[in-house]
This record gives structure tokens, C-alpha cells and sequence, in this order.
């Protein structure tokens, strides 16, 4: 059973899902950070892969990579630390990963081990759709991994269709101009951008993610896609873990419900 | 003349277009730009016209007589140095500052490391009433610190990078994510042939400029438009591609590119990327990179800011790859003895990036009689500070 899809069956809006860097604050935070997760409310989750030049990503989670390789988290201590996940979550579970550390580790044995840990799905910012069609796709479907791509206020109509078709899972959409840690515009710009991409009868649900830090933001965002994916906001919060634990968590995750 | 690459901007299994989903319209845009604009009149006569009466082109292909003397060859400088602003970058800016025009832009960007790149797109903007935004890693600032000055004289911010190695790669990072945020009134003037495509080709074929040149130049020197050889350091590669360009099809020509071994190839403190890298993805673009095993980019490190690069451009990874080009590698110390040499024996002072090709000529053996050329890139004005500092001991060891 594909987990992604029957969350978008079962919950047709206000989803909310959080992203969070593996391997951060601590090294083996990885884990008990996702059960936090789950046990507050979250319905889906993204996990980052860090890598040392994160071009899509602000400050807030550039640090949090930063910090996270310098605990030590690759690939291969990511899937040990995976490997019983789904004793414990339920939920659906993304790596998100820029292309350079995933060619190292080899396409197809990453797509095996992610798969075998219980991954979901994908997402890789810099992955052109006709390298993914050319040396992911044959993987991603034999593995049974969705993979979703993100568009843009600048992703022309055209190149829409092309991304729908290419998606499998959800489309991830980019609320603005910027990298992650922004905010989200109230402007009519972004408005229209918004209807623009609700309008579009898409095959695939919408998610939509860069600068949602609070409660007001994730309701705007919301009036227009299936939910929203909170991040750089999360990360703030997991400074605070090592000190405070769970409950910090748990605080951030409900001040969205 | 372009090279093999095809229409993805491919050069064999290198290149392409690696960006953030946000960038790929400004990508597309400035491809279809380029390809419309690099054949037509109008924009070529303000390109070359610039080139001739604003930068001083043709640079002179000068007969080093006593370098050659020295090395037992007859070695030709093609001296970008005397170009306005002391470097070949201006070449590639005023292309891409003209493109960015014609493109309703208003907003410049541009990653330095030596300054000298950040220098020329600072001056061009200026030239051309833009405003101008210069990325530039902290380490750099300090040890290129006349070159700051400049850009902010000039007009243009210059905003420090204070993220990773704070050198050139961080400064590119920053200068990307700025762009993102900009993507609509900002165009990125990539200062090396690297990137996504269409950079590569794009800034290899405004660098053409100087193997055109060298060509015609040799032709009336030497009554021949093919050297033997041609010598170029190469950091992500823009003057060394400019060098090449137009004997990439004459297979009698060795072209022969020089990277920075820092303080050597295996000490773990270089900029060496054919030496010590392998295939991956960096700033857009499918090369040859410095990383570990993870796939996490290495931090590099050279004495020359300018080479002071983990990637290389896409096209010298497939001439590597070929065998079209030959690839050296050079330690800051035999850089710095091949500037005093050259101030020495020919009243010259190279930039410390320049000089990495000059060092090559120590390793290499001429027995052929035809004429080397070497592309001086840059002017030392920018490493003063350095060449002070490290003058006593260098002079000792290698002059006579
Ligand atoms: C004088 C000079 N030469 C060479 C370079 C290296 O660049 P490239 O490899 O693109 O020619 C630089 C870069 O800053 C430079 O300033």
C-alpha cells in the first residue's frame, strides 16, 4: 500500500508535514525526532539528507546540514539509523537530498536501501526531469518510490503539465521567489500565483512549502493546496531540543492545529 | 567553432543544467538570448567594438625573448594583463553585461575570488549605469584586499561570504541564492566556464576573443596560425577555454591547462581538481569536483584566490578526458618562483594565478621548434601584498 496516496485519500486538506535535517541537533536525534513528529500530529515527514552546499536553502537549514555533517551523518549512517523505522511510524516519510552525495552513493542503491528502510518518496531539487527519466525513473518504479518535483511562481503552464505527468505522489509547490526560510507573501501576485496552480486540475495533489512558519501562514497556504510543509520554522525549534526535549516538539507541531 | 557539445549543453557526459526548479526560467531565457544574440550584427559590433576601444584589444602576443631563452623555446605571452581592469574577465563581462542589457535587466551579480572577475563586472556596470551586486568570501577579501576597494569605488556592493571555506565556491552559492530570490530584474554574470549550461559555452565563446586573436597575431609573427603548444591555468577554466577555442579542432596543437596544487597534490591542500577529483554535480554542472566519499564537496585551497576552485569547467573535464588537453599541476611555491623569474627576466608582474602557468614551463621539454604560447590572464597589482611579504625568501632560492 502506497502510503503517500492514501493520505491524500483519507485527509483531503490541512495536511501538514514537517522537515527536518538527519542527523540534527544530534546525531541520534534523527529518530526520536520523528516520533515526536508523528506523536504530536504530523502527517507526513521529509528528511533531510544534508550535503555541504545546499543551493536551494536559507541560513536556518544550510546550519542545521552544516552541523549535521559535522556529526557525522551520511548516507550510510542515515539508513542505519532507518533501518527499523517503520516499527515505530506510520506515517509517510521523503528524503529530500541534493543530486551530488545521492550520485556518490549510486542511483539504484540508494533508491534499494530507502526503499528498504520504508521510504515513500523523494525529492531532489537539482535533478533535471530528463536525467530523472533517463537514470532514476526505471529505479524510482522498481523500487516503489514516488518522486515529486517542485515548481515555481515562475514554472511556466506548459512546464506544469510536463512535471504533473513526471510526478508521482504530490507536487511540491514553492511559495515565492527564495530559497527555504522566507516568508510567504500576501501580495497579489502571490495570490494569483496560488490560483493559478489550484486552478490547474492537476493528476497529483498539491503541498506547499518555503517561508510557512506559523499557524496563519499554513491556513493561507492552505485555502489553495491539500497542505503544507514546514521547515526552516521546525529547525529553530530543534535548537531547543538537546535542552528541553519532546515537548518542545509537541508545542510547535499543535500551535499548528 | 563550438566543440561537441550538443543541445542540453553536454560535452560528452559533462554539463548540463543541475539548477533549483525556480532558476530554470532564467536559464532557458538566457539561452535563448544567447543563441539569438551571438550571431547578430549589431550585438557583436558593440561587443568588439568595446573589446577594442574600451578594453585595449587585441592584447599583444609578445616574444618573452629571454624566457625563452631560459626554457629553450620560443615562448609567446598573450598579455590579457594589459587589458582595462588587468585581467582577461572583462572579456566575458562585456558580453554578458551587453546580454543582460538586451535582456530588460537592471541588476548585476557576480562571485569573485581573486576580485578580478568582481573588478571587471563592477567597472561594466558602471560603464553601463547598472547596479551591481559582488559575492565575495571572506578569506579572499583579506588576501585581495586592493581589488575591494575597487569594486566599491566603482560603485558596486560587495557582500562578504562568510559561509563554508569562504573562498570562491561560497561566494558562487551565495551569488545563486541571491539570484534566487531575484530571479526576475538580477542576471548572474558567471565569471568562469562553469555553471549551468548555457554558461559554459556562453563565457567560452566570449573568451574565444583571445585564440582568435592568436591566431592572426601568430600568423603575422611566425607565418603560421598554429603554435605548438598553448599553456593556460586554469581555475574553473574561462581564459584557459578562451586560449583553446579556436585550435580545438587542430589536433597538431597540444593545449595544455595548469591547475593549482596549492602545496601539493596529496597533502590534502589543493585546488588540483583533474589531479584529485572525480565525477559529480557542482554549482549547476556535471564535472570533474573535489569530494569525498560522501559527496560532500572538499574544501579547497591555493595560494591564487582565482584557482582557489574544488570544480572545473565541464568543457576541461571532456578534454581531459579526451586526451584533447593535458593537464599540470603547480604548488604555490613554484608559482611564486615563476613570478619573481618573470619580473626578473622580463619586467612583468603576473597575477599569482597567471604564474601557475608559467611554472609549467619548468616541467615541461621543448623539443620542438614551433612557437609555445602562454596566456598571461592577469596582472599581479592584486597580489602585491603577497609578493612582498613572500619576496626575501624566493628571491633567494631562484634568482641568480
Ligand atoms: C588573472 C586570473 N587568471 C586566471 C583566473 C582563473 O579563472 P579562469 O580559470 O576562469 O581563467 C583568475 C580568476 O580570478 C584570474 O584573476
Amino acid at each position: 500500500m502506497n502510503r503517500i496516496r492514501s493520505l491524500f485519500e483519507q485527509k483531503e486538506k490541512d495536511i501538514l508535514s514537517f522537515y527536518c535535517t538527519a542527523g540534527y541537533p544530534r546525531l541520534e536525534d534523527t529518530l526520536p525526532v520523528l516520533k515526536a513528529l508523528q506523536a504530536a500530529g504530523a502527517n507526513m515527514i521529509e528528511i533531510g539528507i544534508p550535503f555541504s552546499d545546499p543551493l536551494a536553502d536559507g541560513p536556518v537549514i544550510q546550519e542545521s546540514s552544516a552541523v549535521a555533517l559535522a556529526n557525522g551523518m551520511n548516507l550510510a549512517e542515515l539508513f542505519r539509523q532507518l533501518k527499523d523505522v517503520r516499527k515505530e511510524i506510520g506515517i509517510p516519510l521523503i528524503l529530500m537530498g541534493y543530486l551530488n552525495p545521492l550520485l556518490q552513493y549510486g542511483v539504484s542503491r540508494f533508491c534499494r536501501d530507502a526503499a528498504a528502510c520504508g521510504i515513500d518518496g523523494l525529492i531532489i531539487p537539482d535533478l533535471p526531469l530528463e536525467e530523472y527519466r533517463r537514470e532514476w525513473q526505471h529505479n524510482t518504479e522498481a523500487y516503489g518510490l514516488d518522486m515529486i518535483f517542485l515548481v515555481t511562481p515562475f514554472t511556466s503552464q506548459e512546464r506544469l503539465r510536463e512535471i504533473d505527468d513526471c510526478s508521482t505522489g504530490f507536487i511540491y509547490m514553492v511559495t515565492a521567489a527564495g530559497t527555504t526560510g522566507g516568508s510567504i507573501g500576501s501580495d497579489p501576485e502571490t495570490h494569483r500565483y496560488f490560483s493559478f496552480i489550484r486552478d490547474q486540475q492537476l493528476k497529483h495533489p498539491v503541498m506547499a512549502g518555503f517561508g510557512i512558519r506559523d499557524k496563519t501562514g499554513f491556513e493561507q497556504v492552505c485555502a489553495f493546496a491539500q497542505g503544507a510543509i514546514v521547515g526552516s520554522g521546525l529547525i529553530r525549534v530543534l535548537q531547543e531540543y538537546p535542552a528541553k526535549g519532546e515537548p518542545v516538539i509537541r508545542e510547535f507541531v499543535q500551535s499548528f492545529l | 567553432m563550438t566543440y561537441a557539445i550538443d543541445k542540453n549543453g553536454y560535452y560528452g557526459y559533462y554539463g548540463g543544467a543541475y539548477i533549483p526548479e525556480i532558476l530554470r526560467a532564467n536559464i532557458v531565457a538566457l539561452k535563448q538570448q544567447f543563441l539569438a544574440l551571438r550571431d547578430d550584427q549589431a550585438f557583436n559590433a558593440a561587443f568588439f567594438g568595446l573589446l577594442k576601444d574600451y578594453v585595449g584589444r587585441p592584447s599583444p602576443l609578445y616574444y618573452a625573448s629571454r624566457l625563452s631563452e631560459r626554457y629553450g623555446a620560443k615562448i609567446y605571452l598573450k598579455r590579457e594583463d594589459l587589458n582595462h581592469t588587468g585581467s582577461h574577465k572583462i572579456n566575458n563581462t562585456i558580453g554578458q553585461v551587453l546580454l543582460a542589457q538586451r535582456m530588460g535587466k537592471r541588476h548585476i551579480l557576480a562571485e569573485t575570488g581573486a576580485g578580478q572577475h568582481g573588478v571587471a563586472t563592477a567597472t561594466v556596470a558602471a560603464l553601463m549605469d547598472m547596479q551591481c551586486t559582488v559575492f565575495m568570501g571572506e578569506t579572499d577579501m583579506a588576501r585581495q584586499q586592493p581589488n575591494v576597494e575597487k569594486m566599491r569605488l566603482l560603485g558596486a556592493t560587495v557582500v562578504p561570504v562568510t559561509s563554508g571555506s569562504k573562498t570562491l565556491k561560497d561566494a558562487a552559492n551565495e551569488a545563486i541564492r541571491y539570484w534566487i530570490h531575484h530571479p526576475v530584474d538580477a542576471h548572474y554574470v558567471i565569471g568562469s566556464v562553469i555553471g549551468p549550461d548555457p554558461y559554459p559555452a556562453m563565457v567560452a565563446h566570449f573568451q574565444s576573443v583571445i585564440s582568435g586573436e592568436i591566431r592572426r597575431q601568430l600568423m603575422e609573427q611566425e607565418g603560421t596560425p598554429f603554435p605548438h603548444a598553448v599553456i593556460a591555468c586554469v581555475g574553473g577554466g574561462s581564459n584557459a577555454a578562451g586560449a583553446f577555442h579556436h585550435f580545438l579542432n587542430d589536433k597538431e596543437v597540444q593545449l595544455i591547462g595548469v591547475e593549482a596544487a596549492g602545496k601539493g597534490v596529496d597533502s590534502g591542500y589543493t585546488a588540483a581538481t583533474i589531479a584529485t577529483g572525480s565525477t559529480g554535480v557542482i554549482h549547476g554542472s556535471k564535472t570533474l569536483l573535489m569530494q569525498d566519499s560522501d559527496g560532500q564537496i572538499r574544501e579547497p585551497y591555493s595560494i591564487s584566490a582565482g584557482l582557489d576552485y574544488p570544480g572545473i569547467g565541464p568543457l576541461h573535464a571532456y578534454l581531459h578526458e579526451t586526451g584533447r588537453a593535458t593537464f599540470m599541476q603547480v604548488t604555490d611555491e613554484e608559482a611564486l618562483q615563476a613570478v619573481f623569474l618573470l619580473m626578473h627576466l622580463e619586467g612583468i608582474i603576473p597575477a599569482i594565478e597567471s604564474a601557475h602557468a608559467l611554472a609549467a614551463l619548468e616541467k615541461l621539454s621543448f623539443t620542438h621548434a614551433g612557437p609555445v604560447v602562454l596566456c598571461l590572464s592577469g596582472r599581479g597589482d592584486k597580489d602585491m601584498d603577497t609578493y612582498i611579504r613572500e619576496a626575501p625568501a624566493a628571491l633567494k632560492t631562484h634568482l641568480p
